[in-house]
Formats: C-alpha cells, sequence, structure tokens
C-alpha cells in the first residue's frame, strides 16, 4: 500500500463496491475475465486469503490455479525466480503470491511481465487485507478521513498493521497503534502513528478496533511473559469495550485467538464486522483482478 | 628491468609531508628520487603524468579473496587483478576460506598463488581454529609464515576469555586482533538495521547494539591485557563515541569503515536490492554522518573495502535468503575521489592516509609511502576522469556492486608495483 495514493485507493475500493452485487446474486458469476489464467501461488501456509483470491478468479469467470509450496519444486532446490518464470512460461496473466519474505512479491514483479498481486510477504505488506478493512470501514462508518483507528496487538510482526497504517494515513485517518513496547517496532512515529502501551486509555477515542492476531514465539524469540499477561492488559473484553464510543466496530484480519486477544462475546457481538471483513474481501480481490487481468486485455483489444 | 620516469604529477605522500608537482624516478623496483626536474637515465621509460597525481600504493586492509573454496566467486588472481584495477598494491585477505586459513599449510597456500598476482597478498589468519571460537591457532608459527594479524572474521570472538587470551597472546610479537563486533543474540535472523527503515519494511531488524556492545567489550578488553585491537568495518554512530573515548585514554584500538558505510544508508534497502545486504547492516543517516566525520577527523583511521565477492545467483534470491557482502576493491577510490574529495570534505593528504598510509602503518606492511629506497608501488590518479561503474567490466569475477550505474569522477588510471606497471588505462 506503500505509495499508492488517496485516488487509487478510492479507484479499487469504488470498484470492489461494484463487484460485492455479484457476489449476493443467486448466480454467482460474471465473464470478465473470462480465458484469463490466475495463478495463487502460496509460498506459506493461508486459507482465507488463498480460498478468497480462488472465489474472485471463480466469480470472474478466470481459470484459476492453486499451488502452495509443498508438492512444488522447492523441495528440488529450485529458486523463487525460476518457480515463476515457469508460470509464466505457461501463460498465466496474473500470479497472486503469498510469501514468508518481504520484498519477494516485488523481487518477481520485477523480473515478470505478468501481473502480480501481494498477497502478503513476511511482515511487510498484506494489501488486499487492508483494502478490504478500508471497504468495510466505509460500509460501516463512513468516509475513514478524520476518523480514529486503534490497532492492537503484534504491531512489529504485522503486514496487515503495516499495510493499514499506509493506507489509512494515506486517507486522513487518525491511527493509534496499542500493544507492549516490545512489539510495537523502532520509530513507527515517523509513519504518522501514534503510539500508546495503555489500551484502556485510547479505546474511548476509537471509531474502529482493530485486534491483530497474537503469538507468543516469533521467529525464535520470545516478545511476551505470557500469554496470559497480554490477554490482561490488550484482550479486547466486553468491559473494555464498554469504554468505546457505541457505534465503534471491531475488527480482525483472522485467523481469531479466541479469548487471547478477543474475547468471544466481543467477536460474535453486536460491533464486531469480522465477517463483514471476509465477504469484502473477496470483492477486494475480483475488483483487483479486474482491475490488473481485465484493463490489460481491453487495452490490447484496443 | 627498465627505469620509470613519471614527470609532472602532482605528487602526494604524507609520510614524508610532500604535496607537490614534480618527478619520480625507479630504479630496479624503487624509489630511486622525487624531486624537480629529474633527469631519466639510460633505458628509463618517461611517462609524462601532469594533471595526475602521484601516490603511494594503495592498501585494503580487509578482503574476501574466496580462494581457497570459492574460486567461481573470486581466486587471489582475480581479486589481485580487481586491487590493482582500483589502484590497490596491496590487499589483506581474511581467513573465512574453504579450508580456513588458520594452519601455515593455508597461510602458505596463499602466498605461493599471489607470488605470481599482480598485486601483494597479506593473509590474515584465523584468531580460533576453523573460526569456530574454541581453540585459538598457532599464531606465532602463522605470523613466521606471513600471517600480518588474526581475526575471526564474519564472527564474532563471543567467549570473551577467548578474546582476552588471544589479545594476551599476540603481545609477545605485537600481533594485531582484527575483530568483527557483533553479538550473535541480539542479531540472530536479522536482515537489516533496526530504525524507521526496518520498521516499514517489516524486514527482521538487527540492532546496533548488536555491534556496540561488542565494540564496549573488545576496547575494555584491549585495555585490560594492552593487546593491540582493530575493529572492522565500524557501522554505528555510537561504536564511534566508543571509540573515540578509548582513543582519548591512550588504549591500543584502531578502526576501519567501508565506503558501503559512508556512502549508503539504510534507506537504499527500501529497493529490496539484495546488493544492500550486508553485515554490519548499512545504518541510519545520524550513522552515516558520524564514519563520515570520524574518517576525517582520525578517530576512524581508514576505509577498507571488505571486498566480499558472491554470485549472480546467490544475490538473485529473496532478500533474507541472499548472502552478506559487496565487492569493491574496483570501486572505492572513484567513491572517496568523488562524494569526499571532490566534494572538498576531505583533504588528497588526508585521502592518501586513510586509503595507504593508515592501513599499512596498522598491518605493519611495507607500504604507505614514496620515500626514496622504499619499495615503487605507486598510484596514478587522474582526479577528473569520468566513469561509469559498470559491473559487467569489472576485474573481479563477481559483480555484486550496490554502485552500478553510478556516475563517478577521478579514478587510478596506471598502477605500479616494485617499479613494474601491472595496471593501466588505455587511452582512447
Amino acid at each position: 500500500m506503500e505509495g499508492l495514493t488517496d485516488r487509487e485507493i478510492t479507484l479499487i475500493l469504488d470498484t470492489a463496491e461494484s463487484f460485492r452485487e455479484v457476489s449476493e446474486r443467486s448466480i454467482k458469476k460474471v465473464p470478465t475475465l473470462r480465458g484469463r489464467t490466475i495463478i495463487n501461488f502460496f509460498h506459506e501456509p493461508s486459507t482465507r486469503t488463498r480460498i478468497s483470491f480462488e472465489i474472485a478468479a471463480k466469480r470472474m469467470s478466470a481459470d484459476g490455479i492453486n499451488f502452495s509450496k509443498s508438492g512444488s519444486s522447492f523441495s528440488k532446490g529450485e529458486t523463487l525466480l525460476d518457480t515463476v518464470r515457469n508460470l509464466q512460461a505457461m501463460n498465466a496473466d496474473l500470479i497472486v503470491m503469498r510469501h514468508a519474505v518481504p520484498g519477494a512479491c516485488k523481487l518477481i514483479a520485477e523480473h515478470l511481465d505478468a501481473s502480480v498481486i501481494n498477497a502478503g510477504d513476511g511482515a511487510h505488506e498484506h494489501p488486499t487485507q487492508a483494502l478490504l478493512d478500508i471497504l468495510t470501514m466505509r460500509q460501516h462508518i463512513g468516509d475513514v478521513k478524520g476518523k480514529t483507528v486503534v490497532i492492537v496487538g503484534d504491531i512489529a510482526f504485522s503486514r496487515v498493521a503495516r499495510s493499514n497504517i499506509f493506507a489509512l494515513i494515506t486517507m486522513g485517518a487518525r491511527v493509534i497503534v496499542s500493544g507492549p513496547p516490545t512489539l510495537i517496532p523502532v520509530e513507527i512515529e515517523k509513519m504518522g502513528v501514534e503510539v500508546s502501551y495503555n489500551l484502556d486509555r485510547v479505546i474511548p477515542e476509537a471509531d474502529v478496533i482493530m485486534i491483530l492476531r497474537i503469538q507468543l514465539e516469533r521467529q525464535g524469540k520470545i516478545f511476551l511473559p505470557s500469554l496470559r499477561e497480554y490477554a490482561r492488559l490488550y484482550c479486547l473484553t466486553p468491559e473494555r469495550l464498554q469504554r468505546a464510543s457505541r457505534t465503534a466496530i471491531v475488527m480482525h484480519p483472522g485467523p481469531i485467538n479466541r479469548g487471547i486477544e478477543i474475547d468471544p462475546r466481543v467477536a460474535d457481538g453486536e460491533s464486531s464486522v469480522i465477517l463483514n471483513q471476509v465477504s469484502n474481501g473477496v470483492a477486494v480481490r475480483m475488483a483487483l483482478l479486474f482491475l490488473l487481468a481485465g484493463r490489460r486485455e481491453m487495452n490490447q483489444n484496443h | 628491468m627498465t627505469d620509470l620516469l613519471l614527470k609532472n604529477g602532482r605528487i602526494i605522500d604524507p609520510v614524508n609531508s610532500r604535496d607537490e608537482v614534480g618527478d619520480i624516478l625507479v630504479r630496479k623496483g624503487r624509489i630511486a628520487g622525487v624531486g624537480a626536474d629529474l633527469t631519466p637515465g639510460k633505458s628509463c621509460q618517461t611517462i609524462d603524468v601532469s594533471g595526475k597525481w602521484c601516490v603511494p600504493g594503495l592498501v585494503d586492509m580487509h578482503v574476501h579473496l574466496r580462494e581457497p573454496g570459492r574460486e567461481d566467486k573470486e581466486t587471489i588472481e582475480s581479486g589481485c587483478r580487481a586491487a590493482v584495477a582500483g589502484g590497490f598494491t596491496s590487499i589483506a585477505c581474511m581467513p573465512n576460506t574453504n579450508p580456513v586459513n588458520d594452519c601455515q599449510a593455508v597461510t602458505r597456500f596463499i602466498l605461493e598463488k599471489a607470488a605470481s598476482a599482480p598485486a601483494r597478498v597479506y593473509p590474515v589468519a584465523a584468531i580460533t581454529q576453523g573460526l569456530e571460537g574454541r581453540r585459538l591457532t598457532d599464531m606465532a608459527e602463522l605470523i613466521d609464515s606471513g600471517a600480518v594479524a588474526f581475526s575471526d572474521d564474519g564472527r564474532c570472538v563471543t567467549n570473551t576469555d577467548h578474546l582476552r587470551r588471544a589479545l594476551d597472546y599476540v603481545r609477545m610479537f605485537d600481533g594485531l586482533i582484527i575483530e568483527h563486533c557483533e553479538d550473535p543474540v541480539l542479531s540472530e535472523g536479522g536482515a537489516m538495521r533496526e530504525g524507521y527503515v526496518c520498521t516499514t519494511l517489516g524486514l527482521p531488524p538487527i540492532p546496533s547494539l548488536a555491534e556496540e556492545i561488542m565494540v564496549a567489550r573488545d576496547i575494555r578488553v584491549a585495555e585490560y591485557t594492552g593487546g593491540r585491537l582493530h575493529i572492522a568495518h565500524v557501522s554505528s554512530r555510537e561504536s564511534v563515541r566508543l571509540l573515540q573515548e578509548a582513543r582519548q585514554r591512550g588504549i591500543r584500538v584502531t578502526a576501519e569503515v567501508t565506503p558501503h558505510h559512508l556512502f549508503l544508508t539504510d534507506d537504499a534497502v527500501r529497493s529490496f536490492d539484495t546488493h544492500t545486504k550486508m553485515n554490519p547492516p548499512l545504518g541510519s543517516q545520524a550513522d552515516r554522518d558520524a564514519l563520515e566525520d570520524a574518517l576525517i577527523s582520525g578517530v576512524i583511521d581508514c576505509i577498507a573495502s571488505d571486498h566480499a565477492p558472491h554470485t549472480v545467483q546467490e544475490k538473485m534470491v529473496e532478500y533474507t535468503d541472499a548472502p552478506n557482502g559487496v565487492i569493491g576493491l574496483e570501486t572505492t577510490l572513484p567513491l572517496v575521489m568523488t562524494r569526499l574529495v571532490h566534494t572538498r570534505k576531505m583533504t588528497p593528504v588526508r585521502m592518501v592516509e586513510v586509503l595507504s598510509v593508515s592501513p599499512a602503518r596498522i598491518l605493519g606492511i611495507d607500504a604507505g609511502t614514496l620515500s626514496e629506497e622504499a619499495r615503487a608501488d605507486i598510484t596514478v590518479i587522474d582526479p577528473e576522469r569520468l566513469w561509469i561503474v559498470d559491473p559487467a567490466r569489472f576485474q573481479s569475477k563477481s559483480r555484486n556492486t550496490p554502485f552500478g550505474g553510478l556516475s563517478l569522477r577521478g579514478s587510478c588510471v596506471m598502477t605500479i608495483m616494485d617499479g613494474s606497471i601491472v595496471f593501466q588505462i588505455e587511452e582512447s
């Protein structure tokens, strides 16, 4: 999301709005991308994002092929670039890639003619997640400009946090990140966000509370004394949520650790838009497939 | 061997406090005279070097030649050709080859190979056997075989007792310990310097603390033992402060800085170009500024390239998977000329100190001066020569430079070793 302008983000979101209707029809299919080949290349485990891209491709009538690290040629020691060049040689129009290393999607995009969608590169970015998040915010609280979004938890290892910060700051929102100092990366204030280690203090200001998944261990290092202590300080409970505005919405990119970062009563409660996020994910991905693969086709024809 | 007369060059020789236009006469591989209007003897080749600078052959005290073991990346021969193309007549090579240079057989192998190469090679032997941090090498024997210093470069001597014994032991022959300062626990898994850019990119961070904590420890151990310590590739502002304090207190510690830490910052990593991945990692602007100031003021003694060849395929991978390091022998001088000398941040005399006099003195090798009777190792620099860095034309076997495509001003046009021309730019 870094580098995308307000106008570009708005174009994608507006396009996604128009595709949301397709998913609500009884026959959920448009012929827009008939004959296009889209490869979902997941180099890291993912359920939600992979299925979301897969459904998006099917609803656009594209031929989608899924392929993940296991069962691929990686065991033979083939490099990432060689693998994706092979995919391109089979005339893939678009490659959706999830990879554990920041910059991996940029690396392949620089060496391929096919379009590349970053479906998450390490702790760097997860642009489609940020887009579906902002689409969900727009739906529930209107224009995000001037609104306050509190992002809670593991900011350091979160691509969701980074992409949301880039996009939300660009769109004029106010962003507060909240979590223990060990999970707040250095100098993050320079990205334009505020930092608070005290969730209770900032909750009343929130229009959106975005909870991130928490893990005790990251890259072999321990950043927290215990999940129990984390929950005591940062778990979004009904009591904590009571301090928020009644119109505030609760979001989570999933998968949820119930009872650790979010109380089940909140996850399933009235403020929660977690499943709307998932629905919007399909619309956003349809929009991106259209804008990248569909538009190119139109340009070639004219 | 014919005599050589370099006419009308600007002779910059800090050891003799000389910076003036004049001639240099070379006879039998030695400097026979320096002064105005020297006359050539019989069978003497006269070269007009007016407008050029004549300086003592440059010295790079931190180079990886990869031989033995990884001759696909570099050999002693190709590394030496790269050296003289960049103006370096003397280079010290690090011991992290395969096998490691931890015994006299490997040291002698390197020297034998280097005997026919166009530059002088000074082997740095390992501090610990196999770089494994368990047992010290046979240091006295290694010195007798031709090693000039000891280092486990690439790794830090993390066991403080080993470092203490090494610094103690080498005092018997006034040996030099070169330390790669890095706490491997703090840096574990990291790919770039912790800081704002790292925060935006989500790459695993290496805190500058990993270097600083070892610089502080090493300085204290050097003070305690009285052993001679040299800090390799200093990269952070706080390390500079520790060095400054140590020198004020008279502790025997010297330090080097690399061209990439002088001329790049972590901002370059935004490209995810693996040619920005090295260890120590590129620092912040504040780090860079502090390194430059320290080099100019003398807190840092010299520039060393940390020339680290890697194959194209090894670098064409995901950022965290790429090996650390970049090559530098052929770009160091033009970068220093362009970014420090032509900008008037550094005098030409200081440039010769940091690229020749100081590293020669630290290593204790016969180089770094144009005194009469000294070995005739001379680098001729055209300060105005415009040059675009084209990795495809490097003498090095490797291409891994972050400076490809840059336009630079000032470079070596002729390199003389032992009175013979070993490198020359063909004028078109």
